[in-house]
């Protein structure tokens, strides 16, 4: 049987590497994909937590679900936003976008 | 349990000592089992393939008053084997600045999206790839592949022809999704499971006769998401040139065109099994496996005729105007028989099963009344305003 | 080792090494695709932690509806992603020494914790995970609230993204 702690720090590095991803990536669209891995990995430790907690009590899968329904909302959102940013400046890079920022 | 009852585990059984009896592990040996019987249907698949080829070839002569292929073997028979052969030894182009990886992987998912539909297929009561509880669900997820595999494709070729084509079938793939997704739930409610085996097993009236109009919306929705006319914008060979694949040639193209052929039978099979009954065919399903695969297979090939049936007669229609029936006519509609089915099992969970079927049958009737009403006051309103313009232009 | 925990290691290397190409890679339509890479590994940690629903839904989710999402949004937005110029801000070794701080850290508070390396017990025979998640979603004794206000949330979204991206000319 695989023990709890692999799925954890799992999770662990895959949220490490999604933040790598927000933090140092220049182009607003991989700061989101960044931002999905974090997502991702904090599903992994709610199912993670569901299988491995009492099963009957379905939280972890609530609570991912309801995730999921988050990050597609986050997604459609932001990336309208990349976008509409896109047609008035002409850039997506996160850098650029300092006009509140004098 | 002989063979004759049960197949695929006499099968596997006999496979598995074997096996075992060479020194082999017991998991390892059974890991080669399941292996191999992957392989044998995936093997299975691709053979029927070759012949769908054929079917497509002669039903579509039979529309258009012609013989269809004739010269090579009986019948033409032997026709794809020799389109095969010219295939392979057709020159494998790869266009300038195409990425490579992604131009190779595109027709490879593109076919793996077909083939992968076939683990949740019931072929007989006990013949089925895996038994899943989420079997309707993965219809979805496959299709999310496809969808993957022609975008790869458009993109990696460095064509704005490919681009324009996968954008297109993109953007309606996942529009349809979304009727389709709405129309699993009736079956899903009707057997309570979204299991296929449950789903068959809960049809001692065919779901058909239960929800003609859920039927109806998913065949529109599976022929969108086959991307065949009426729905073949992403070809548009008016427009487009070819879509998607048009920088694609030799083997490649043939992977996206056997795709779509084993896709459109497979999805004649899934028409057939969520509201056709299946393997079920007044109990010879019950004599042997082997009778069973042989009605689900007719049944697939009449619902694969259908959706011919309907490419062969039907035009192409715009862009726009596929989209807009799908957001402003099929979704809502889609929508509100959900609400009614859902809302009318409840009313007759336990009524008779005559009442059942007469109340189903005629709530869908006054659902696809009621749309059909809608949408001719729209478009008699629209067009009293088109005329009124003209009438007004003229006027001047 | 037992198979199981084979297909874990393999699967586990398997997304993080995707994760990884998501953040580095400079083509921004290979990020995306690596994104997807990763999402099936996660998939696939679904259906080793019993959870079949999960994973299902994660490829119609996140494979059908966000990765598509990315890559046309990466697509409508090309213009100045030349793939020459640095994809990274300055500050990487800032990001990379926070990530493995986090990492660290993460792991380090987890070792203290006694269900730390806790084996799973099995699932009780006949127990249906999909019929009790969805009596539980819908049930008011239970979740049907964060359930409605979930779906309030898509909906506010799909109206907010439209009315953000529409052309208005």
């Amino acid at each position: 049987m695989i023990p709890l702690s692999w799925y954890l720090i799992l999770a662990a590095a895959l949220f490490g590497i999604g933040l790598f991803g927000v933090l140092v990536r220049r182009n607003a669209v991989a700061i989101l994909l960044g931002v999905e891995l974090m997502l991702n990995a904090v599903n992994i430790n709610l199912v993670a937590f569901w299988r491995y907690g009492d099963v009957t009590l379905m939280a972890g899968q609530v609570f991912a679900i309801i995730v999921f329904a988050v990050a597609a909302a986050e997604v459609s959102v932001g990336l309208a936003l990349v976008i509409s940013v896109y047609r008035r400046r002409n850039t997506v890079v996160a850098d650029e976008l300092d006009l509140l920022k004098w | 349990m002989n063979f004759w009852n049960d197949p695929l585990k006499v099968a596997a059984a006999w496979l598995e000592g074997i096996f075992t009896g060479w020194g082999m592990d017991a998991v390892l040996a059974h890991v080669l089992v399941v292996f191999l019987g992957v392989f044998l249907l995936i093997t299975i698949l691709m053979v029927l393939d070759i012949f769908l080829v054929w079917i497509e070839r002669k039903v579509v002569a039979r529309f258009q008053d012609r013989i269809g292929p004739n010269r090579v073997g009986p019948y033409g028979l032997i026709q794809p084997f020799a389109d095969i052969i010219k295939l392979i030894i057709k020159e494998d182009t790869t266009p300038d600045g195409a990425d490579k990886v992604v131009y190779n992987l595109a027709p490879i998912l593109s076919m793996m999206s077909v083939l992968i539909l076939w683990a949740v297929v019931p072929l007989a009561p006990v013949m089925l790839g895996i038994d899943l509880n989420v079997g309707v669900l993965f219809l979805i997820a496959a299709g999310a592949i496809g969808t993957l595999s022609i975008i790869m494709a458009g993109w990696s070729s460095n064509n704005k022809f490919a681009m324009i084509g996968g954008f297109r079938q993109v953007a309606v793939m996942v529009a349809f999704e979304v009727p389709m997704l709405a129309m699993l739930m009736i079956p899903t409610i009707f057997a309570g499971s979204m299991n296929m085996n449950a789903i068959i097993e809960a049809q001692n009236v065919w779901f058909f006769f239960i929800s003609p109009l859920a039927a109806l919306i998913f065949l529109i929705a599976a022929i969108a998401e086959l991307g065949r006319a009426p729905f073949d914008l992403a070809e548009g060979e008016s427009e487009l040139v070819a879509g998607f694949n048009i920088e694609y040639s030799g083997m490649k193209f043939g992977m996206f065109y056997a795709g779509e052929l084993l896709h459109a039978f497979t999805f004649g099979g899934f028409w057939a099994i969520l509201f056709f009954g299946g393997y079920r065919f007044f109990g010879l399903e019950q004599v042997s496996p082997f009778l069973a695969i042989l009605i689900l297979v007719i049944k697939a090939m009449l619902g694969y005729w259908v959706i011919m049936w309907v490419k062969y007669t039907m035009m192409r229609i715009r862009i726009d105007q596929m989209l807009g029936f799908n957001w402003k006519f099929l979704t809502p509609l889609s929508f509100a028989l959900v609400l009614v089915t859902a809302l009318m099992n409840t009313l007759l969970r336990g009524a008779d099963s005559w009442l059942f079927v007469t109340g189903m049958f005629l709530s869908n009737v006054v659902v696809g009344w009621i749309a059909l009403e809608i949408a001719r006051s729209v478009a008699r309103k629209e067009r009293e305003r088109v005329e009124g313009v003209k009438a007004v232009e003229a006027h001047h | 080792m037992t198979a199981e925990q084979i297909i874990f290691l393999i699967v586990a290397l398997f997304t993080l090494g995707s994760a990884l190409m998501v953040v580095t890679t400079r083509n921004l339509i290979h990020a995306a695709l690596w994104l997807v890479a990763t999402l099936f590994g996660v998939a696939v940690i679904y259906a080793l932690l019993n959870a079949g629903f999960m994973a299902v839904v994660q490829v119609v989710v996140y494979i059908g509806a966000i990765a598509i999402l990315f890559i046309f949004a990466v697509m409508l937005t090309r213009k100045d992603l030349r793939d020459n110029t640095p994809q990274t801000n300055k500050n990487w070794w800032a990001g990379a020494l926070i990530a493995v701080l986090t990492f660290a850290g993460l792991v380090f508070t987890l070792q203290g914790w006694s269900g730390f390396s806790k084996t799973a017990s099995a699932v009780p025979l006949g127990f249906d995970a999909i019929s009790q998640l969805g009596e539980q979603l819908t049930s008011p004794t239970a979740y049907v609230l964060p359930f409605e206000v979930a779906s309030v949330l898509l909906l506010a979204a799909l109206v907010g993204a439209v009315y953000v991206a529409f052309n208005k000319k």
